[in-house]
């Protein structure tokens, strides 16, 4: 008897490419300014344009910063060659992409992570290779700029020769939620090592997925399918989601999955068919004439090795994890922001309450840096910020509530430089201990509300919550909670018995 | 080497080249007979010889990472056969 | 037999006048202006003459004599450029359609190098197309006819260059060498033309035909001119990765040297046999002999390899042209035929229209050698061919300091005569391919001419980086052959 497909349980196998465009001066062949965007057409030159007779040199910087990720994650760095990848699209100006085929600059390697759950896995890394990016196109007269039913296309050459890294992991990947714990920590790496600008967005940082689907427990691979398009962490876990059920629902049917690369569509939620195996490219590699090889000795990967810090983030995760004692999920909020990270590792260094300084920053700050889309260096929080705070708490000046107002008034401080202790100063904020100052506020409440006194006397307990709370209410939040607490009942008491 | 027709046609497509019937038929004889003398490059024994792609071999001339100043956006459009919105303007792409 | 060869004054010569103000740019460039003017007609040597450009650049170069500067080792010495090397805003077409009216916004490197050494570029010359080929034939602007004999070729692909230099039109042509561009239009119109060591000269702004090979050299009438113009443009270039360092080898220095204590090496492979002319290899021979009464020895030596050569050349330069000429696409620059559907048809069709059939053919090739499954049997098959050139040459250079060789198997021949047969035009290369595979330099020069006057090339080859070596020996042996006619 065939077995029901309802008894077979599919495995996803998932495999990245990810492109991460280099933070350059200049491009990876030609001294065109790298950056993005701008007016169209106005960074070029011979060879970026691929105008006849110019020549490609490679650029230093880019070798290195490939060098430096390699470094980070454990690659072999060796010899390398460019190769060209043939191929006419008209946004590729001279047909063919300079790129790294059998002998790329990074080997191997190997990329920890954490996944929602905080669980480590660990994805092993086939390369990292070297190649030029292309112009950008504008389809015009379809729907929404899409190349779909466009009537011609516009050409912008300003992107075309910005360096890029392409990392090609081993189909290591399980699911949709390791996938974007990968690239999560991918971009950590990347912007921490200061290699890319790891902006989804603005397409610095670009993902193509590889999937497959296999009967669990099987070690060979199902036909792949090739998934492109996702500009956002959340949309490469939605397209594989998406990916991951269509296939699924193939292989129920009995039917079999056709090898072919498939457009993520974001507004409609679905993959489509973009090209057969049929129809796919026949690049024609070979050994790029124009260039000459890579080969690194000990003493410049030395050189590079020494710009590589000891902690890749989830690394880093963990050690907060055991040396503080905060959640993983608390840690990595923070960690993957890296300026934020550092600021907040040398406050914790310097006095500060660690879990507090996590808290902070993972919800004030971040908060603030995405409601205002700046970023952390140009965030207004002075060293020493949470070593006062802590300070501050420690004496009873401030409650931990009223803590975080006062990070969220330093970081919109019209004054930059402003620090907690002069908001608590310039809002008189400082929270009221002194049993004097509280017990005359209590008196006041118990006279205004003799009903909830006459009911706490009757014997109803519950009542006393809502008298502290009218105390707080008319202090302004500034009364000591505790000390509040326990003078209401103290006074209760004494009436009751008086 | 034998190459069919089907063979030019596959070929110029790659190349991106629209031959005509004449031409299918005159490359599938002449790329035939200029094959059939290069097929002789197998015969040669180059059993453990290592490929030459240069003859001086050189390694690691890089450039350091220096911008000038890039051409002016007139003198690259100048040239192109049609432009609008100063991109370079095309056919559309099919996928 | 219309016969139109004619010496011009020797570069050096005219350098010198030039430098010392006997003589002023302005005039040799007026002068050399209205010779083409006067009989380019009938060769066809000139796609574009830059008159403008060449009087402008004689006029600097008087200006700093008259201010007691040096304008350098070329001073008024008019040069022409093949067609395939980019001058800033003038128009580079490689003799194809497909470039349409192009203007380079910039100036290759060699030619920069020549004018800061004081030489004033009279015009771009004709080819083949794209360099491809060996009779200059294939232009879409029409053929270059040889000034020996007008109903034959100058050879080619250079034979723009070598025309106007053979017809004393210009002292000095810039050509490419790929597969033989230089040496056999050089032989076949009885001048001088020299390839570098590859990497030596810049490849920037040279239009890439196949990058693992071109070089450019030049064409001149005599050894010392060819010496001269190579030491002015050799050196590295930050803008051509391939460019080698500086040796500082001082070539002019050896041209004086004289032959004595150098050992010749006969090519065996290219001194007998099927498809050589008996008149080419009996005038070789009785310029060995030549070299022999001087007390020149002279050894056999043998390539084996060469036997491979021909179809190691004509797979690597078709796949790395196939690829290089993927970019003349309709969409950035040059010709655009658009028949109204998508971008697809439109590159297809421009390619179509734009290319001719030699090129195509190439393309064709390249790209086949390319496609999957065969990169291994043909482009790395012929990369390992080249290793064993290379190794032969070696075991020959422990027996001779150079070799030697006719440069073409053929005298001119007639216009028309190999078109429809490229298998036989593909050997006119057959002496001249090794030093390409190799990235040695070699160099071609005139031993003598057949009974109806055509000129016969003899060629020295000499290892990587022994340009020194070579033009002494080829000094050598021009002094040996003797007084030349033109
Ligand atoms: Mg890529
Ligand atoms: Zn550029």
């Amino acid at each position: 008897m065939v077995p029901s497909e309802k008894t077979i349980e599919f495995e996803p196998v998932i495999g990245l490419e990810v492109h991460a465009e280099l933070k350059t001066e200049s491009g990876m062949f030609c001294s065109c300014r790298n950056e993005f965007g701008g007016e169209p057409n106005t960074r070029t030159c011979p060879v970026c344009l691929g105008l006849p007779g110019s020549l490609p040199v490679i650029n230093k910087q880019a070798v290195e910063l490939a060098m430096r990720f390699g470094l980070a994650v454990g690659s072999e760095i060796g010899r390398a060659i460019f190769h060209r990848k043939n191929y006419f699209y008209p946004d590729m100006p001279k047909d063919f992409q300079i790129s790294q085929y059998d002998e790329p600059i990074c080997r191997g390697g190997t990329i920890e992570a954490l996944d929602s759950q905080g669980e480590t896995f660990t994805v092993q890394l086939e390369r990292a290779h070297l190649e030029e990016d292309t112009g950008k196109s504008r389809h015009v007269g379809g729907g929404g700029g899409r190349i779909h039913g466009a009537t011609y296309t516009l050409v912008d050459y300003n992107r075309s020769g910005v360096p890029l890294l392409e990392i090609v992991s081993k189909p290591d990947i399980r699911n949709p939620d390791q996938a974007r714990s990968y690239v999560a920590e991918l971009r950590a790496i990347l912007e921490m090592l200061e290699i890319s600008d790891v902006k989804m967005e603005e397409g610095s940082l670009r993902v193509d997925a590889n999937v497959s689907l296999r009967p669990k427990g099987d070690s060979k691979l199902g036909t792949k399918v090739e998934v492109k398009n996702m500009n956002s962490l959340r949309s490469l876990q939605r397209a594989l989601e998406y990916e991951i059920g269509r296939q699924k629902a193939v292989l129920a049917s009995g039917d079999s999955i056709a090898q072919e690369t498939r457009h993520w569509n974001e507004d409609e939620g679905r993959t489509h068919t973009l090209r057969s195996k049929e129809e796919a490219f026949d690049y024609r590699y070979f050994p790029e004439p124009d260039l000459v090889p890579i080969k690194p000795d000990q003493a410049w990967i030395a050189q590079v090795a020494e710009t590589v810090p000891a902690q890749l983030p989830a690394a880093r995760v963990r050690y907060f994890v055991e040396e503080y004692g905060v959640p993983a999920e608390l840690a990595g909020s923070v960690i993957y922001t890296k300026d934020m990270a550092d600021w907040v590792e040398s406050e914790i260094a310097a006095g500060a309450d660690a879990r507090s300084s996590f808290n902070w920053a993972s919800q004030e700050v971040l908060a603030f840096m995405n409601d205002s889309a700046i970023d952390f260096v140009d965030v207004n929080l002075p060293v020493g910020s949470f070593v006062e705070l802590t300070e501050l708490i420690s004496v009873g000046t401030l409650s931990k509530k009223l803590a975080r107002n006062v990070v969220a008034d330093v970081l919109r401080a019209e004054k930059h430089g402003t620090g907690p202790q002069e908001i608590v100063t310039q809002q008189g904020l400082a929270q009221v201990s002194d049993t004097d100052e509280i017990t005359s506020l209590i008196r006041e409440v118990l006279d205004n509300n003799l009903d909830a006194v006459e009911k706490f006397r009757a014997g109803n307990d519950k009542i006393l919550g809502f008298l502290v709370g009218q105390v707080m209410k008319a202090s302004r939040g500034k009364a000591n909670p505790n000390t509040a607490n326990s003078l209401v009942k103290q006074l209760l008491d004494n009436s009751a018995a008086g | 080497m034998t190459i069919t027709r089907d063979d030019v046609i596959h070929v110029a497509r790659l190349a991106r080249l629209e031959l005509n019937e004449a031409e299918v038929e005159m490359f599938a004889h002449q790329l035939s007979d200029i094959l059939d003398h290069a097929d002789k490059i197998e015969t040669a024994d180059t059993s453990g010889v290592e490929p030459t792609a240069h003859p001086i071999a050189l390694a690691n001339v890089l450039r350091e990472d220096v911008v000038r100043e890039s051409l002016a956006r007139d003198v690259v459009l100048a040239q192109a056969p049609a432009q609008e919105d100063n991109c370079f303007k095309v056919p559309r792409i099919l996928e | 037999m219309a016969k139109l060869a004619k010496f011009s004054d020797p570069a050096h010569v005219i350098a010198q006048s030039v430098r010392s103000g006997q003589t002023s740019a302005s005039d040799v460039c007026q002068k050399y202006l209205a010779e083409i003017g006067k009989k380019d007609d009938q060769i066809g040597a000139f796609l574009e003459v830059t008159t403008e450009l060449a009087l402008a650049q004689a006029a600097a170069v008087d200006a700093t004599v008259a201010a007691g500067g040096d304008p350098g080792p070329l001073a008024g010495v008019p040069v022409a450029i093949k067609d395939n090397m980019c001058i800033e805003g003038i128009p580079t077409t490689c003799a194809s359609d497909i470039l349409g009216k192009w203007q380079p916004p910039y100036t290759a490197t060699a030619v920069e190098r020549l004018i800061s050494a004081g030489a004033v570029v009279v015009g771009k010359t004709n080819l083949d197309e794209f360099a491809m080929g060996s009779s200059t034939e294939n232009s879409a602007f029409g053929p270059t006819h040889n000034p020996h004999d007008l109903t034959r070729v100058p050879g080619g692909s250079s034979g723009g260059s070598a025309a106007a230099v053979a017809a004393g039109l210009v002292p000095v042509g810039l050509g490419s060498d790929t597969g033989g561009s230089i040496r056999q239009p050089a032989s076949l119109t009885g001048t001088v033309g020299m390839k570098p060591t590859y990497g030596r000269v810049s490849r920037y702004g040279l239009v890439a035909f196949a990058s693992s090979l071109d070089q450019i050299g030049p064409l001149t009438n005599n050894v010392h001119d060819a010496a001269l113009v190579y030491q002015a443009m050799a050196g590295s270039d930050p803008r051509d990765a391939t460019s080698i360092p500086d040796s500082g080898d001082d070539v002019m220095a050896s041209l004086t040297d004289g032959l004595a204590g150098l050992k010749f090496g006969v090519i065996k492979e290219f001194s007998d046999g099927e498809g050589f002319e008996p008149e080419v290899l009996a005038s070789f021979r009785r310029t060995l002999d030549k070299l022999d009464a001087l007390g020149v020895e002279i050894v056999e030596v043998s390539l084996p390899s060469v036997e491979h050569a021909l179809s190691a050349y004509y797979l690597i330069a078709p796949a790395e042209a196939s690829s290089n000429l993927a970019r003349f696409d309709g969409v950035r620059y040059g010709l655009r035929v658009d028949p109204g559907a998508d971008v697809e048809t439109m590159n297809r069709a421009t390619r179509e229209a734009g290319f001719g059939a030699e090129v195509k053919r190439r393309i064709m090739l390249g790209t086949y050698a390319l496609s999957a499954g065969y990169f291994d049997a043909y482009y790395a098959q012929a990369q390992r061919v080249r290793t064993l050139v290379i190794n032969d040459l070696a075991k020959a250079y422990s027996q001779a300091d150079v070799l030697c060789s006719p440069t073409s198997p053929t005298v001119a021949f007639k216009l028309g005569e190999r078109m429809d047969d490229p298998l036989t035009m593909y050997m006119s290369d057959f002496c001249t391919i090794p030093s390409n595979l190799a990235g040695h330099p070699a160099i071609s020069l005139r031993c003598g001419e057949d009974p109806q006057g055509l000129p016969i090339g003899f060629q020295v080859l000499a290892p990587a980086l022994g340009e020194a070596l070579m033009f002494r020996a080829a000094a050598g042996v021009e002094a040996a052959v003797g007084e030349r006619i033109a």
